[in-house]
């Protein structure tokens, strides 16, 4: 068995869209952990949630298995795994700035530890690029995002949440 | 005494009836914001209470998982302390449960994410960065309430003093078995006393509320006898499963 993160195997995983954000990848979101392909053709992959109550894990397992699947492999299995705790600092760049195309602001920095959970810098709009945004509500349409309000052009927008 | 199976079981169904309990809200919380804000919260405790669920399963090594332990057990079963298991119809109440049951949560996981089981070190590795969120959710609102208008100071000290006598049984050591604490596995409950207090105390005071003085009431979920509400919470939670043996979507 041979651990890659270049193999087609894993190539193959990292592309998956994610149900809830399906312009990002999982590859791109971090939650791809481990692929591991032998030369007969099985693959295991770990995955790890966002949240403990992510809802999309189930979804994301079925469709890792039939991307595999549809790319040859004929024994798939997905593993979850809770240690390493997941973190937004493990989100690519250019998952953030898709994020930001898409409308959703991406996570901020967080903040170091020791530090209170609620100091955060500005989250910047994704229309129209302004600092001046004000949060209305904490928690969002899911688990990893909350609901911002732009001061300058008034629209709402959401916000991934450092974590 | 609780072994690790017992322990386990106990912080998973801490978790899956205070998710219960939140999941009411849903619809009926005074703004629309706070219908998602209680429907996350819920759904992050029972996303800790599936994980724990099914790592007790598998401890116990008796072919039930998740569902199994969630669905078809009674309630002499439930090991969950009976701070979350009541009813919860006045959003002070649940602000005030909140938040003696989040600062719980995020003292006994913190200290879990250093267990030498790693699933249990895995499992409160996650959670603590969530519960720190149920904390400052439930902080913000007992400050809002407390330190507001004669009506809101009133009843939400009136849902302090409601919730503060059951807090208790959450730092209770008999039911544990101190070896799990000896080899490094649990967290001894009562050694989480003064970091809770300390916490709540902070939000209480920033509130203008008042430290409550009442007696403990006496509380032994963690051995399975609970209030009568606890049966009225599984028959709805159960039904669904229950009447529909095997049941998959």
């Amino acid at each position: 068995m041979v651990t890659t993160t270049t193999g087609r195997a894993w190539g193959v995983a990292a592309a998956v869209l994610d149900p809830e954000l399906p312009v990002l990848t999982i590859g791109e979101l971090g939650i791809l952990r481990d692929v591991v392909e032998d030369d007969r053709g099985r693959v295991h992959v770990q995955i790890t949630p966002t949240y403990s109550g992510c809802p999309a894990m189930e979804t994301i397992r079925e469709e890792l298995v039939e991307a595999l699947t549809r790319a040859g492999y004929w024994h798939v299995d997905v593993e979850f795994v809770l240690a390493p705790a997941w973190t937004t600092d493990w989100m690519t760049a250019e998952a953030r700035t898709k994020l930001s195309t898409y409308g959703v602001a991406p996570p901020v920095p967080r903040p170091r530890a020791g530090e209170p959970v609620l100091l955060q810098i500005s989250v910047r709009c994704p229309q129209c690029g302004s600092l001046d945004t004000q949060e209305s509500s904490r928690f969002g349409s899911t688990a990893c995002k909350s609901l911002w309000v732009c001061r300058e052009c008034r629209e709402p927008f959401d916000h991934f949440k450092s974590h | 005494m609780a072994g690790l199976f017992g322990y386990t079981l106990a912080l998973a169904d801490d978790a899956l009836i205070s998710a219960q309990r939140m999941s009411w809200w849903i619809s009926r919380a005074p703004q629309l914001e706070e219908d998602v804000a209680l429907a996350n919260i819920g759904l992050d405790q029972l996303g800790q209470a599936r994980l724990l669920l099914a790592y007790a399963g598998e401890v116990e090594a008796a072919g039930r998982g998740e569902d199994d332990l969630a669905y078809l057990r009674d309630e002499r079963e439930f090991r969950n302390v009976c701070l979350v298991e009541r009813e919860q119809t006045d959003f002070g109440v649940t602000m005030a449960r909140l938040l003696i049951f989040s600062a719980w949560q995020c003292e006994l996981y913190a200290a879990l994410s250093r267990s030498a089981d790693a699933t249990l070190a895995g499992v409160a590795g996650k959670a603590v960065k969530e519960v720190a969120y149920h904390l400052d959710h439930a902080s913000r609102w007992v400050v809002r309430l407390g330190d507001g208008t004669d009506v809101s100071h009133q009843r939400m000290q009136a849902g302090l003093d409601a919730e503060w006598p059951w807090a208790a049984e959450l730092f209770d050591d008999a039911f544990l078995d101190t070896g799990l604490v000896d080899s490094g596995v649990a967290a001894l409950p009562s050694s989480l006393r003064d970091a809770v207090d300390a916490g709540v105390s902070a939000v209480i005071d920033e509130a203008t509320l008042t430290r409550p003085d009442v007696a403990t009431h006496y509380s032994a979920g963690r051995d399975g006898r609970h209030t009568e509400q606890l049966g009225f919470l599984l028959a709805e939670m159960q039904h669904l499963a229950r009447s529909h043996p095997g049941a998959t979507w």
